[in-house]
């Protein structure tokens, strides 16, 4: 390969010890060790075979596929409308933002305008699912540092967003909330509340996380200074989201390329500066922040109207109109059995969901299937620089490799 | 013809096929042989500076002479613009240039391609397989020509007896 990596060198024995000429005695090899699939800090199913000098990284080789379902064949034999439910499954932590990405991109196959409310009402729960992404991650990155605490406290306040979104569309995890065109259904006054309930409540709480992990000194050791890369090699080997930005470039698409309601809201994108563990944890906590700042702009700023785009031939009528009128039934039926007429030609559309760039390429040749779906996963290209990053490091910082990737296998696999 | 466009069809006027802006994406398509010294130029040149790479696709065209196309993204992080560059392969010669050496990401985007529908890298450092197992045999998966249910491979899986309670 034409990158050469000094760094494996610095951990070679010192010739200059004073022990070192007993030491080319003994025989040294380099030890295979096998890492997952069914070990538990791995997030899912990975397997990485490690090479090892001690306890040192040499060479790591991440084997990926074990939680490969073949979704981008599975996206050639439906409907556009009927992909929806599959992207929920990618990153199933974060299934909102999932189907947003891919609801944007066949909004621009299909050159739609989706209505103010529902891109306000878009944005708001994108930013929610940001914030338990981002709460599930911080639980489970300190969890496999050994700080246990924090996670219960992240789960405990996840689990009353998991509620919120559970009265939205009926489902926590695998929501399906998103609509080619807009959303679903219209929030309600007592989900109104409730949200407005939890963004009082929530600032405070993360202060306590912070206590929580920056008061650990064991926590800050493992992280600070742990899997640095810089801002060139980020950039080069394609990682984006957290990640990239922790090595300092400001690469957002919400402020790159605005998009829904992002433009309309302030709010400011963090950057690190040294590219280690701890900067992409403190982006993350930070975007909490930056996250309820949003969610409350979109809420003063949101006024009535519609939540669907009314273009017949592509979105769906809305439910109530299905259950009591047949032509409204027709057209659902005709929309999910055949899907519309897409005009052929072929798109990519990045969105900045809370891991990285999601993104959809979409060829289509006409007709109501996609001729070709390829899904830019965020985890998968991360995982391409895990060999890069964790050169030198010791066994246990592959854990946080893992963690500070905030890697999740249905993503990465498909 | 958009002017980046327009830029690399003046610096390859011998490489260049076709240009196409559609929804304000902007693709490039190039003949293979060139695909290597297009990419340099994306990335070296400062007026492109397409330091970002996106990700590798590829699409199947089974009724074409030159089966298959291979796309790539870029994204410009200093200028704020994207390019899609693409290129054909015929079935019978399935390879084209890798870009690792100019992006290092490339590395797992084509093993994926390659993986998922059988076109090759030339100077790839490690072409494996990496979402299918290593020892699979039924080609690849996202060919047109490859059944949705798969070939039938799974069938061939051995039962084992349930273990007596």
């Amino acid at each position: 390969m034409a990158f050469e990596d000094q760094r494996t060198t610095v951990y070679k024995v010192d010739p200059e010890h004073p022990e070192s000429e007993s030491l080319p005695t003994l025989r040294t090899e380099e030890l295979l060790l096998n890492m997952g699939p069914q070990h538990p800090s791995t997030h899912g199913v990975l397997k990485v075979i490690l090479e090892l000098e001690g306890e040192r990284l040499v060479k790591s080789t991440p084997v990926l596929g074990f939680l490969h379902r073949g979704v981008e064949k599975l996206a050639e034999d439906g409907t556009y409308h009927q992909f929806i439910p599959h992207t929920d499954r990618l990153d199933y932590v974060c299934a909102m933002y999932n189907n947003f990405a891919y609801c944007r991109a066949v909004e621009k196959l299909m050159n739609l305008q989706v209505p103010d409310r529902a891109e306000y009402l878009r944005t708001i729960v994108a930013e929610v699912q940001r914030i338990i992404g981002h709460q599930f991650w911080l639980g489970t990155q300190a969890l496999d540092i050994g700080a246990m605490t924090v996670f219960f406290y992240c789960f405990r306040d996840r689990e009353i967003l998991l509620d919120w979104f559970d009265e939205l569309c009926g489902a926590r995890l695998t929501t399906s909330w998103y609509r080619i065109g807009g959303v679903e259904r219209d929030f309600t006054p007592s989900l109104l509340d409730k949200l407005k309930k939890f963004l009082d409540y929530f600032p405070p709480k993360i202060d306590e996380y912070i206590v929580f992990l920056e008061t650990n000194r064991i926590w800050v050791a493992r992280t600070k200074g742990v899997a640095v890369i810089s801002a060139e090699d980020a950039v080069s080997f394609g990682l984006s989201g957290p990640t990239l930005r922790g090595s300092g470039v400001d690469y957002d698409l919400r402020k790159y390329e605005p998009y829904s309601a992002y433009p309309k809201c302030e709010f400011s994108v963090p950057v690190g500066k040294n590219g280690d563990t701890y900067d992409r944890y403190w982006i993350r906590v930070m975007e909490l922040y930056e996250s309820v700042k949003i969610i409350r702009q979109c809420l003063e700023q949101m006024q009535e109207g519609p939540i669907m785009a009314d273009v017949p031939s592509v979105t769906l009528p809305p439910k109530e109109r299905v259950f009591t009128n047949l032509e409204a039934m027709i057209q659902q039926f005709k929309l999910f059995s055949q899907g519309f007429n897409a005009p052929p030609g072929e798109i990519y559309c990045g969105t900045e969901a809370h891991k990285g760039e999601l993104g959809f390429h979409i060829v289509s040749t006409g007709g109501g299937k996609p001729y070709r779906l390829k899904i830019r996963a965020p985890s998968f290209i991360h995982m391409g620089a895990f060999d890069y990053m964790s050169r030198g490091y010791m066994i246990a910082d592959a854990i946080t490799l893992f963690g500070t990737y905030d890697i999740v296998m249905g993503e990465c696999d498909r | 013809m958009h002017q980046l466009a327009q830029r690399v069809q003046n610096t390859f006027p011998v490489g260049f096929v076709s240009s196409n802006e559609w929804r304000g994406d902007i693709s490039v398509t190039v003949t293979r042989e060139k695909v290597h010294e297009v990419a340099q130029f994306l990335h070296d040149d400062p007026g492109m500076d397409f330091d970002y790479i996106v990700h590798v696709s590829s699409v199947d065209w089974p009724d074409d002479e030159e089966r298959f196309e291979v796309v790539w993204e870029f994204y410009a992080i200093r200028k704020r613009q994207r390019i899609r560059l693409k290129t054909r392969v015929p079935e019978s010669d399935c390879i084209v240039d890798s870009l690792t050496d100019i992006w290092k990401g490339a590395d797992f985007m084509e093993r994926e391609v390659y993986d998922m529908m059988g076109i090759r890298f030339r100077n790839h450092p490690d072409l494996r397989r990496i979402l299918m197992p290593d020892d699979y045999t039924e080609g690849y998966p996202l060919r047109k020509d490859f059944p949705l249910r798969g070939k039938g491979w799974r069938d061939t899986f051995d039962f084992l007896d349930e273990v007596p309670r």
